[in-house]
């Protein structure tokens, strides 16, 4: 038999792919992943994904592109001075919406940056592409259990059949 | 408000319409026109760089005209894309669900029309990337303390940040469109797209917060950038724009005219691509009030406006005089018109809900806001301080052909987004539909 990547259990709505997780969780499932067609509120914190990487990765490269537009102003300003009309060369305010544009560049490019390194996207294959069932334009939530050391596998399908899900798949790697 | 179930239907039917386009020959003759006039607009450049700006009106002490009032009428028009989307979405209205992807790609392809406009009117166009800041072997920089180089960032960074919204809301639904698909070479394009996107729930988790940052930071952006227009103009002494008025006057302006034009785009599609269980007559309503809302806002800045020259007396004063009475008084008038007065007929919850109607006032205000562009533009700079230096402006068949094109320009983008692309965030539909459906 070929490698498993996941017992998966289908659920025809996410308020139940919730309780099934929940469930799960509480008999100590702990390598679950679910896969759903919008997000489900609340499913993230269940399964354990609480990294704050896209946020912080925001906030860093919105202070550095800020912190970088007005470096290269005041560098450039000074590297090559305009004298016009004794105006000053560092004219802070007139150089505020450089640095609000490269706040906003530096933090957006980070921050979704981020969400798809974190992801681990782009990538084209997947297991669960090629499982049963698995379509993301119809309404089917999918909770998984992935094998760790020591999987049972007799024991996830029990785990998962006791949830009564409207279909029960193997997902080969 | 529609059942749950239908509109849950229908949003899954979203996934499919590239695949099986419900109205194929009323796309060809669209697309056929819109290519004709892309036809135009490359011809209208192609003269340009071979004879220079004099083909168009602009001269001294005109030298805007058309391609700097196109340029703010375009990019006015984009900034209700990012405004439905980003502000609808942190305020939690989900209606904008239905609405709030093809206006992100209007915002994409009217930034782009704007976005040429000022590279064409540069006159040596090849040589815009002179406005970065890059080391050269001739030392010479940018001049940051001008309006023109933060045009430039405030631009360019608009582009990008409504680019890549655009894209990361638009990969789940590529994803469930690749999943839909039985043709394989649609199953390619869509699997390119969605970057095996596969709805994991650590994915999301991360997307959520990617999403929403970015749309809680593309509110101010969008802000800063018209700001930053208005500054091109109100940064300068000259009479009838040195005025604090106006970049509040300028960012509510451009979102009216852009929502506008949002209600026109969503009564063509809602006709053609029969998505009535899906954009309903609430979605009309609260678009015709958005466009109430906003229109008497901007209507606020023209009185801003009036009571500020007044108050100023001397020539501010003479230069809105001038607006109400001198050679372009037409344009000053005409935006009055076009822009407010069938713009109240939006009282009545009947007209709000009626398409022809909507479209016609969505129309009528696309046309006042370009009069206003160009009234503001060319009303200052025809006349300003020395009698010496006054002369009219008047746009020649370049000018008027290269507009052309640029809508041109736009409508072959469009046109081709909603035959290739799902047009609705149908995942975010499904989403909502899913939650009424739960109770």
């Amino acid at each position: 038999m070929a490698e498993l990547y996941a017992l998966m259990a289908e659920f025809e709505s996410p308020g139940r792919l919730l309780d099934a997780a929940r469930r799960l969780r509480s008999q100590g499932w702990n390598r679950l992943e679910a896969f759903t067609p919008f997000p489900v509120e609340g499913l993230d914190r269940l399964l354990g994904y609480t990294d704050n990487a896209v946020a912080r990765a925001m906030m860093i490269g919105g202070t550095v592109g800020a912190l970088a537009a007005f470096l290269m102003q005041a560098g450039i300003n000074l590297a090559y001075p305009l004298w016009i009309g004794g105006r000053p060369l560092i004219a802070v305010p007139a150089f505020m919406l450089i640095c609000f544009e490269m706040l906003v560049l530096g933090a957006v490019l980070s921050g979704i940056a981020t969400m798809f390194i974190a992801n681990r996207l782009p990538r084209l294959n997947h297991p669960v592409f090629a499982a049963d069932r698995f379509d993301l334009s119809a309404e089917r939530f999918f909770l998984a259990i992935l094998p760790d050391a020591g999987f049972d596998r007799d024991a996830a399908g029990k785990a998962l059949a006791a949830l009564t899900p409207r279909a029960i798949i193997e997902v080969q790697l | 408000m529609t059942d749950p179930a239908q509109q849950q239907a229908a949003a899954q039917r979203i996934a499919a319409i590239p695949t099986r386009f419900p109205a194929p020959m009323g796309w060809w003759v669209m697309f056929l026109f819109a290519l004709c006039l892309l036809a135009l607009f490359f011809v209208s450049v192609a003269v340009l760089f071979a004879r220079g700006p004099g083909i168009w009106g602009n001269n001294i002490p005109v030298g805007w005209g058309f391609p700097i009032s196109n340029y703010i009428w375009w990019l006015g028009i984009g900034h209700a894309g990012t405004l439905i989307s980003a502000m609808l979405l942190l305020v939690g209205q989900q209606w904008r669900n239905s609405l709030n992807r093809f206006a992100e790609a209007m915002t994409l392809f009217a930034v782009m029309c704007a976005g040429l406009y000022p590279i064409l009117h540069l006159g040596r166009p090849w040589r815009f990337y002179w406005m970065a800041p890059y080391p050269s072997t001739m030392g010479i920089w940018p001049q940051f303390r001008s309006p023109l180089t933060w045009d430039f960032f405030a631009v360019l960074t608009y582009l990008i940040v409504s680019v890549l919204f655009w894209y990361i809301g638009i990969v789940p639904d590529l994803a469930a469109a690749r999943d839909r698909a039985e043709k394989r070479r649609w199953q390619i394009f869509f699997g390119l797209g969605a970057l095996g996107w596969r709805g994991s729930a650590a994915h999301w988790h991360r997307w959520q917060q990617s999403y929403r940052l970015t749309a809680a930071i593309a509110v101010p952006l969008v802000v800063s950038v018209h700001s930053e227009i208005s500054l091109l103009m109100a940064a300068g002494p000259v009479p009838g724009w040195v005025s604090t008025v106006f970049p509040p006057y300028f960012v509510l302006g451009a979102a009216f005219s852009g929502f506008a034009v949002v209600s026109m785009l969503t009564l063509w599609l809602r006709a053609m691509l029969k998505l009535g269980a899906l954009v309903t007559p609430r979605h009309l309503n609260m678009l015709g009030i958005l466009l109430l809302a906003t229109g008497l806002m901007t209507a606020y800045g023209y009185l801003a406006e009036v009571f500020t020259a007044a108050w100023s007396g001397g020539r501010e004063a003479e230069t809105m005089w001038d607006r109400f009475v001198g050679p372009y008084a037409w344009s000053y008038w005409g935006a009055v018109v076009f822009n407010f007065v069938p713009l109240q007929a939006l009282w009545w919850a009947r007209v709000r809900t009626s398409p022809i109607a909507l479209f016609l006032i969505g129309l009528s205000v696309a046309v006042g806001m370009w009069l206003e562009r160009y009234m503001l533009l060319v009303s200052s700079l025809y006349r300003d301080w020395l009698e010496s230096s006054e002369g009219l402006f008047r746009p020649t068949f370049w000018d008027w052909s290269l507009y052309a094109g640029t809508l041109g320009l736009f409508l072959t983008c469009f046109l081709l987004f909603i035959r290739f692309l799902p047009v609705i965030s149908a995942f975010e539909v499904r989403e909502e539909a899913q939650e009424a459906l739960d109770g």
